[in-house]
Formats: C-alpha cells, sequence, structure tokens
C-alpha cells in the first residue's frame, strides 16, 4: 500500500468510526446506566430496533427530525420500562427477559414499522468539522452527526454524575449491594426499573441516529446486533461511561475498518475485521478474569459478573 | 387450605397455559386495533399450525431446529450455566457439514451423511465447550462469553461461505457448493418432513434418560443444583460441565448440519435465523426439562408456520407471528412469579399458621 492509500483509510477509519460508532455510544451509555444498577438488559436489540422505528415514523409524521429524535427516546423507555417491570417480579431471569424483549421489539417494529419501508423522512442535520482542510476525504469524513456531542456531553455527565451526585450514588449502591440499599430504606426495585427506563431512553436515541442519520432510512435489517454488542461494549468498557465513549469509536472504526480497506483495493478479510471487536473483547475478558475474582469494575451485583 | 403435593404438577401445565391463553388474547387486542377480526386470526393460526396435514408437516420441520437448540441451552442449566451462544454453535455446525466434501471429495451415502452430521456435532460441541472451558479455568462468564463466541462464529461463516469456499454458481446469494444428492437428507416416509424431526425427538429423550436416569446426569444436576456440595463430595465439576456444554454444543451444531444437509443443500446466509436465540426462549420456557421440550418447540415451530398464512390471507406483516410470539414469551416468563401461588388459589405468599400459645391454666 502506498502512503496516500494508508491515509485514505486512516480517513476512512475515523470517519466511520464517529459515523458507526455513533448508535454503539448511546445503547452502550444506555446499557451502562442499567448494568450499573445490577441488572443487565439484553432486549437493548429490541429496543434499538423499536426506537428506530418509532424515531423514523416521528420524524416522517412531523416533518422534525428531533420530533423523531424524541419520540424514539421515549418509545425506547418505554419497551426498557416492560424489561423493568417483569425482572422486578420473583424468579424473572434477566436474561430469558432480556431476549424476549429482543424479539418483541423487533416484531413490533417490524409490524408497525411496514409502511415506512419506502418513504423518506427528514433526516438529523450533521455538523461540518473538517472546513480547515482542502481535502474532500477529511471534510467528508469529519461531517459528523448531530447527535455524536450529544451522546459525547451524555458520556461526560453520566461520569460525573455517578461520582458526584446523589441519584448516581443510589444507582450504584443498588448495583453494589441491595442489602445496603435495602438498610438504607431505598427500593431497590423501584431504582432498578428506574435505571433500566433512562437507560432505554439513551438506547433509543441510538435507534434514532441509525434510522434518521446513518444509513438514514428504516428497513427490517438496519440493525446488525448493535444492542446486543452494547453488553459486550461495556464489559469492554468496564463499566466507565468515558471509557464507553472510547469503545464505542473502538467498535465503530474496527466496523469502518473493512469497507475502508476495500475502497482501496484490500478485500477478503471484510468480516474478520468485523469481528474484531469481538475477539478483542474475549481476549480482555480471558486476560482480566480469574476464576478467584469477577471482572474489575463490575457492579458486584450483575448476575453476569459473578 | 393447605398446598398439596399435586399443586406443583398442576402449576407446572397451568402456568404456561394461561400465559399463552394471555399472549393470544393480547394479540387479538393488537390485530383488532389494526383493524383485523381476531377471531378470524385465532382461527387461522391454528389452521396455519396445526389444520392439516399440511401445515403439520409444516410445523414439525420448523419445530426440529429449535428441539436441538433448546437442548444447547438446556443441558448447560442443567450443571449451572446460562449458555446463550447457540446461534454460533448452529452456523459453525452447519459450515463444518458443507465443508467436509471440500476435504474428501469422495464421500456419498447413508455413511457419508452420518460422518457430515458428525462433523457438524464436533464443531458445536467444540464451541460451546470453548465458553464452559473459558469459565471452568479463566472465570469468564459463559453467558457474555458465548454471545461474543457467536459472533465470532457468525463473521467466521461469512467470511468463509463469502470468500474461499464460495461456489462461484452462486452469484446474488453467496453459497458454498450444494451437497452431492447421496448426502442429502430426505423426508420421513415421503413426507416433507426430513429426519432432522427424529434427531430433535430423540436427542431430547436420551437427554432426559441421562439427567433423570443415569449416575453421570445426576452428578450433572448435583453440580449444577449447589457447586459447593458437589465439590464436598469430590465431583469433577469441571469435567461435568464442560461435558454438558459440549453435549449441548453437540446438539446445536447438529441442527446446523440437519439445516444444511436435509433443507438448504449448502450453507448460505439463510442459516443465520435467529433459531438459535428462539431455542433460548423455548428452553427456558420448558424449565430446562428436555422432555417439555418436545411439545414447546413444535407449539413454537407452529406459530411459525401459520405467519405466512396470516400474511397471505388477511395480509399481515410476516413479522405478527413475531410479535405473538413475544408477547407469549413475555407471559410465560412473567408467570413464573405466580409459580406457588396459583394453587391453592391465593395470590398472597404462604405463610406457616402461628404456633398458639398455651396459657398456663
Amino acid at each position: 500500500m502506498s502512503t496516500s492509500a494508508v491515509i485514505d483509510v486512516l480517513i476512512g477509519v475515523l470517519g466511520g468510526a464517529i459515523r458507526v460508532g455513533t448508535p454503539f455510544l448511546f445503547v452502550s451509555l444506555g446499557e451502562c446506566l442499567t448494568e450499573k444498577s445490577g441488572r443487565i438488559n439484553l432486549g437493548l436489540e429490541g429496543v434499538l430496533v423499536f426506537s428506530a422505528m418509532a424515531g423514523f415514523g416521528g420524524a416522517y409524521l412531523t416533518g422534525s427530525p428531533w420530533a423523531g429524535v424524541l419520540l424514539a427516546g421515549c418509545s425506547g423507555a418505554l419497551l426498557a420500562l416492560l424489561h423493568g417491570l417483569v425482572c422486578s417480579l420473583p424468579r424473572v431471569n434477566d436474561i430469558a427477559m432480556g431476549i424476549a424483549l429482543m424479539m418483541l421489539g423487533a416484531g413490533l417494529a417490524f409490524y408497525l414499522g411496514k409502511p415506512l419501508i419506502q418513504p423518506q423522512a427528514p433526516t438529523i442535520p450533521s455538523i461540518a468539522l473538517g472546513g480547515w482542510s482542502d481535502s474532500q476525504a477529511v471534510q467528508a469524513a469529519l461531517k459528523i452527526n448531530a447527535l455524536f456531542p450529544i451522546g459525547v456531553a451524555l458520556g461526560l455527565a453520566m461520569s460525573w454524575a455517578f461520582m458526584n451526585t446523589r441519584w448516581g450514588l443510589v444507582v450504584r449502591m443498588v448495583g453494589d449491594s441491595s442489602d445496603a440499599a435495602r438498610a438504607l430504606g431505598t427500593s431497590v426495585s423501584g431504582v432498578r426499573i428506574a435505571a433500566t427506563t433512562a437507560g432505554g431512553f439513551i438506547a433509543g436515541l441510538g435507534g434514532a441516529s441509525l434510522s434518521l442519520y446513518y444509513p438514514g432510512s428504516w428497513n427490517e435489517g438496519l440493525s446488525s446486533g448493535q444492542g446486543l454488542i452494547a453488553v459486550a461494549l461495556v464489559i469492554f468498557a468496564r463499566w466507565s461511561p468515558i471509557r464507553c465513549l472510547g469503545a464505542a469509536l473502538l467498535f465503530g472504526g474496527a466496523g469502518a475498518l473493512g469497507p475502508a480497506l476495500q475502497s482501496v483495493g484490500v478485500s477478503g478479510y471484510y468480516y474478520l475485521f468485523n469481528a474484531v471487536p469481538y475477539i478483542l473483547t474475549l481476549a480482555i475478558l480471558v486476560w482480566t478474569c480469574s476464576p478467584k475474582r469477577s471482572v474489575k469494575g463490575a457492579p458486584m451485583e450483575l448476575g453476569v459478573s459473578r | 387450605m393447605n398446598r398439596q403435593p399435586w399443586h406443583d404438577l398442576a402449576e407446572a401445565f397451568a402456568l404456561p397455559l394461561l400465559a399463552l391463553v394471555g399472549s393470544l388474547l393480547l394479540f387479538g387486542v393488537f390485530v383488532w386495533v389494526g383493524g383485523h377480526d381476531p377471531v378470524e386470526v385465532w382461527t387461522l393460526l391454528f389452521v396455519g399450525a396445526f389444520g392439516d396435514a399440511f401445515s403439520w408437516q409444516n410445523t414439525l420441520q420448523r419445530s426440529a431446529p429449535l428441539m436441538l437448540t433448546a437442548l444447547t441451552v438446556a443441558l448447560p442449566a442443567r450443571a449451572g450455566l446460562v449458555v446463550i451462544g447457540g446461534e454460533g454453535a448452529l452456523v459453525l455446525g452447519g459450515l463444518a457439514c458443507a465443508g467436509l466434501p471440500y476435504l474428501l471429495p469422495s464421500l456419498q451415502g447413508t455413511a457419508g451423511t452420518a460422518l457430515l452430521l458428525l462433523a457438524a456435532a464436533l464443531a458445536g460441541a467444540a464451541w460451546i465447550a470453548l465458553a464452559g472451558a473459558l469459565r471452568q479455568f479463566r472465570g469468564v462468564n459463559e453467558t457474555i462469553s458465548s454471545l461474543l463466541l457467536s459472533y465470532i462464529a457468525i463473521a467466521l461463516f461469512k467470511h468463509w461461505v463469502e470468500g474461499g469456499m464460495r461456489d462461484p454458481a452462486s452469484l446474488n446469494k453467496p453459497s458454498t457448493l450444494p451437497l452431492a444428492d447421496s448426502l442429502r437428507i430426505g423426508g420421513i416416509a415421503g413426507y416433507d418432513v426430513h429426519w432432522g424431526l427424529a434427531w430433535g425427538v430423540l436427542l431430547c429423550l436420551l437427554a432426559a434418560v441421562w439427567l433423570a436416569y443415569t449416575t453421570h446426569g445426576f452428578a450433572t444436576r448435583v453440580v449444577g443444583g449447589n457447586a459447593r456440595a458437589a465439590k464436598l463430595v469430590g465431583l469433577p465439576a469441571n469435567r461435568l460441565i464442560i461435558t454438558a456444554c459440549a453435549l449441548g454444543g453437540a446438539a446445536a451444531g447438529l441442527a446446523g448440519g440437519v439445516e444444511v444437509a436435509a433443507v438448504h443443500a449448502s450453507a448460505n446466509a439463510s442459516l443465520i435465523a435467529g433459531l438459535g436465540y428462539a431455542g433460548i426462549l423455548v428452553s427456558f420456557v420448558a424449565r430446562h426439562q428436555p422432555l417439555a421440550i418436545i411439545p414447546v418447540a413444535i407449539l413454537f415451530g407452529g406459530f411459525g408456520a401459520a405467519g405466512s398464512l396470516l400474511q397471505r390471507r388477511l395480509g399481515l406483516p410476516d413479522a405478527s407471528v413475531q410479535v405473538l410470539l413475544g408477547f407469549a414469551f413475555v407471559l410465560i416468563l412473567a408467570s413464573e412469579a405466580l409459580r406457588g401461588r396459583l394453587l391453592p388459589f391465593s395470590f398472597l405468599p404462604q405463610r406457616a399458621p402461628l404456633p398458639t400459645a398455651k396459657v398456663a391454666a
């Protein structure tokens, strides 16, 4: 490969990292909030698809992409609320419920979204950050989704809130020791339901990013498992919202590596490059886990990290 | 009224049935809001799933892989592990089945088919056993690792099917070379239902016998029930758990192999149809009991089969069955909360009667 080809690939990966990484960022922040409260939501995949459909429908009917974004968040919250409520019942397995929610969310989205496959909806505006460069490629790469800075701000805010606010402490306490929370008179189920619902709202914004920015239309193959990957991503980020940001960009960049290499003539390993994030996550898990203790940084109440 | 021993058994049947009826009612309301006649939808659901010989064949054909992928969840679950990576084991099984003729071009006949299915089962077994081994030796959570392994398996599958193993004749839908006719699995006694169904039922029965009547199966249940007690009586927990994972993975691998040898004839993207995920739910609904998996898989296979009839007759979107399945699974899982409270009919937790104080005379 020549130098210019390498630069092309790097620019492609950078642009792709933000473009592909934005939905990853939102679902991972949503999952992070849910897991911090000690519950896992494998159903974010269903939440993501459903909210992508709702967001697209909202934007199409109202003509305003931001109304669509809001609707996507609210519908995501609604579906996650169902998860939170059902999982609070005794003897309900949250992993099985997550898979059921994945199926329900996708089914509802495909059912209700059938008439939305053809039309075009107004998309979320993009912010051009590449004006300083003369290169077309750089300008294209730095044309970013307006939701991306919101996601970054949200990640920073969540990180600060977990450390410094009463709400953040309550969520972490419920996630680390439900006994301590009960002793202090906090309703464990209530906090978990609230955290799951809020997580669903955040994940719903990721759905809006899918259907209203990139790829920017509604169809049944819209999500390629981003919601399930969010679970891996949060582990990769070791339950830190700031590290979720890095992880989302890394996962997005890895997803963009295949197409970027293809555009300069290197093909053949497309799918293997797509799998790099999973291999990386697994390698990190194998590296950091030991039979004697759980993953560092994991909420103690979280079933899957014990 | 005190709780009687038969209450447990009655509840085990009544709870899922009630939840199922509830989900059908909910689905009726859902389609009614969309302007369809719920009674007609319910009738078509039944007709499409179990109405005539044709629907039965369709139903049974769909239930075969579900039985096998449900075992992938059920067997490790009895050893205390929650494995959700059946999808990966299934696609690798399919890949192994379609790939073996590349290495051994002279394979043919029944013996050849047996070797193909063996290769498929081994590929699936290795994949899930890996998740079990990572958990036992490195402490990596098996739920997460099996999910990740599943994605890695799908990437490997696509890499090989669309790359090195691609049949040049498959233009629009990249596939491997089709299996020779003598290697393919045919229907049972001239019906459309292929022998994969027999495999599914047989393995569910064998798994039930293994768990209930063999020492090894009992030891596996002890490990799953109480790992510390198992260690105290000196059971080889690592070996038992990894064996249960391997057996479960073999079932999913076999499902992939059967789908290739009996349905698709070659490995292609049709194999990645969420059968592994549906199997997770079938297993949870059957409470990880291999015998209960058979009827549950047939029921949910039937819903799948009825989908196309709903689409043809009423113009409902093809996802309507997925909505119904979603309702059914959510309600059945939620109905677990009523276990122990349904019978005798009281929604309050059972309490032992207070001891009566003896008043000194």
